[in-house]
């Protein structure tokens, strides 16, 4: 039955593909390329979902990745003045997030401060809202890197139509490779990016390069489901229900099958905690979110 | 362990066609179901309404392949699988030929509509490489239909050739935009359409012969009120 064949997808060695250039083989959703065409791939994949990028998210997920960017926001409890690196932050979610945060926790400090100034002059106080008025973020920055031209496009886009103009910063950059000096930033983000990087291991070692010691790395992703029944609900959902939301939402089938195929090919929780160790992160550590169909990754430089 | 089931693993797909997307039934379930929806809201979508073509076609185009396969020049074609294209069509041939020829109509209609034959959509879901060509011919025959039906490409004339392709094809598409094609014109145009234009198209429809049983490329200089006749369209209102 066909339909058992798209179902039950096994993990494949990985075989020489016959005339291909020379390269390391690696994998494309289930298809076998090489480490060039894997990049040139997944770029066209993301040109090309742009666009709809978060009204298939919506649909996908039925809103619930919304849930997830928050849990991972809430377990970052960004303070004031927190430099946050965002990679592979295309239409800029995780960015947006950060900015709300810090203001709304910019702005109780500063409610608090408020009350304990019964006593000053009035001419005091205005000096006081003033000073205040222009660091609502409190110095917070939040920046925003990405490899794809066309995200970074829609995440401008986004935040001008939303109101986002302090605080943020958009640069072109590849994961593996960022340009930005070492020991710069406070909390380094990749929210379901890292799954598109071609060599993790590089983007680990970029992330923390570039973090202050104390600096924390956070990653959100799909993950693997242990639980065999949630799995199998969780297989058909993807194969079945998630190439044709592309092809109905996007017209495009292809990228969406990318997608799924993606999600399968990736390190399970405990694989991908090594490699963060590996990279010279401590006390890691991961959640696993709606029963591991996502995960949040967590690393300290020391 | 042959070489061809190596090939298949490797590719994971059982590609029939170049462009063919195997899918389950459920998947095609989903499919026309979503296709659908997104068509009647989004008409400009014109890849949905492809689509609900190929994941509904199921059973008209078996029908129709037959019909191509009993009949000389429908037989001819399917041996030949000739292409309506930019490219395959000599367009300066065709611009010479004298007023009311078939060629010349053709263009006339291109050009006074400003479309072209090659932004129809290959075929991705059906799972049969003729049937794929069957649902080709007849993406790239429907310019042919609006020149021989005398029909613009606004809404009202696609309703229309609607109408009467869902009489020829049986198509469930055809009969889908027939039928839901009219809730989005005004009450004035809704009424030549009934009073006139569908029941018109009907007849012609049901009177002509298959109008896939006609080899185009090689009736460019017939008239086309000659060729009207000889497939049994009654003259446009």
């Amino acid at each position: 039955c066909r339909c058992r064949a798209l179902l039950s997808r096994p993990a494949r060695r990985l075989r020489a593909r016959r005339g291909l250039a020379a390269g390391p083989e690696m994998h494309f959703g289930f298809q076998t390329v090489t480490e060039e065409e894997r990049r040139e791939k997944i770029y066209q994949v993301f040109e090309s979902v742009a666009k709809k990028y978060d009204v298939m998210n919506d649909s996908m997920t039925l809103g619930i990745h919304r849930v997830w960017k928050d849990i991972l926001m809430h377990k970052m409890n960004p303070s004031p003045g927190t430099l946050l690196l965002d990679v592979a932050g295309g239409t800029g979610d995780i960015a947006f997030r950060f900015i709300n945060y810090v203001r709304s926790v910019r702005e109780r400090q500063l409610q608090r401060k408020l009350k304990h100034h019964q006593n000053l002059s009035w001419q005091e106080i205005f000096e006081s809202y003033q000073k205040d008025k222009f660091n609502s973020l409190g110095d917070s920055q939040a920046v925003v890197c990405d490899i794809n031209r066309e995200m970074l496009k829609v995440g401008k886009q986004k935040a001008q139509h939303l109101g986002y103009s302090e605080g943020l910063s958009w640069v072109l950059g590849n994961a593996e490779e960022l340009p930005f000096d070492n020991d710069k930033f406070d909390v380094y983000t990749i929210a379901f990016g890292i799954r598109n990087v071609t060599r993790i291991d590089l983007a680990l070692q970029e992330a923390y390069r570039v973090l202050k010691p104390g600096g924390r790395f956070l990653c959100l992703e799909f993950s693997h489901v242990s639980n065999p029944l949630l799995s199998r609900l969780y297989d058909l959902y993807s194969f079945q229900v998630i190439p044709v939301l592309g092809e109905v939402i996007a017209g495009d089938w292809k990228s969406y099958q990318y997608l799924v195929e993606s999600i399968r090919r990736f390190p399970p929780q405990e694989e991908l905690k090594t490699m963060i160790e590996d990279a010279g992160f401590f006390k890691v550590d991961y959640e696993n979110l709606n029963f591991g169909i996502v995960a949040i990754h967590s690393g300290f430089k020391l | 362990r042959g070489g061809e089931e190596e090939e298949e693993e490797e590719e994971g797909w059982h590609q029939l066609y170049p462009g063919h997307i195997p899918t389950s039934p459920l998947q095609k379930a989903l499919l026309a179901a979503g296709s659908a929806v997104m068509a009647l809201y989004d008409p400009y979508r014109h890849d949905m309404v492809a689509v609900l073509g190929e994941t509904t076609g199921c059973l008209a185009l078996p029908n129709l392949r037959d019909k191509m396969k009993n009949h000389p020049e429908g037989y001819h074609i399917l041996q030949e699988r000739p292409r309506i294209r930019l490219s395959t069509l000599d367009m300066a041939r065709l611009q010479g030929l004298p007023d009311g020829s078939l060629g010349r109509e053709y263009i006339r209609f291109l050009e006074d509509n400003k479309v072209s034959p090659d932004t129809r959509m290959p075929p991705k879901f059906v799972d049969d490489e003729e049937l794929a060509y069957v649902i080709q011919r007849y993406r790239e025959v429907h310019d042919l239909m609006h020149t021989l039906l005398g029909m613009p490409t606004n809404m009202l004339g696609e309703v229309v050739v609607k109408w009467f392709e869902a009489v020829q094809t049986g198509l469930p598409m055809c009969v889908l935009g027939a039928a839901f094609g009219p809730l989005r014109l005004s009450t004035r145009k809704l009424q030549v359409l009934a009073t006139e234009l569908v029941p018109w198209a009907i007849r012609s429809g049901l009177n002509a012969s298959c109008v896939l049983n006609v080899y185009y490329e090689q009736r460019w200089e017939q008239p086309v009120e000659s060729l009207r006749e000889e497939l049994g369209i009654f003259p446009p209102p």
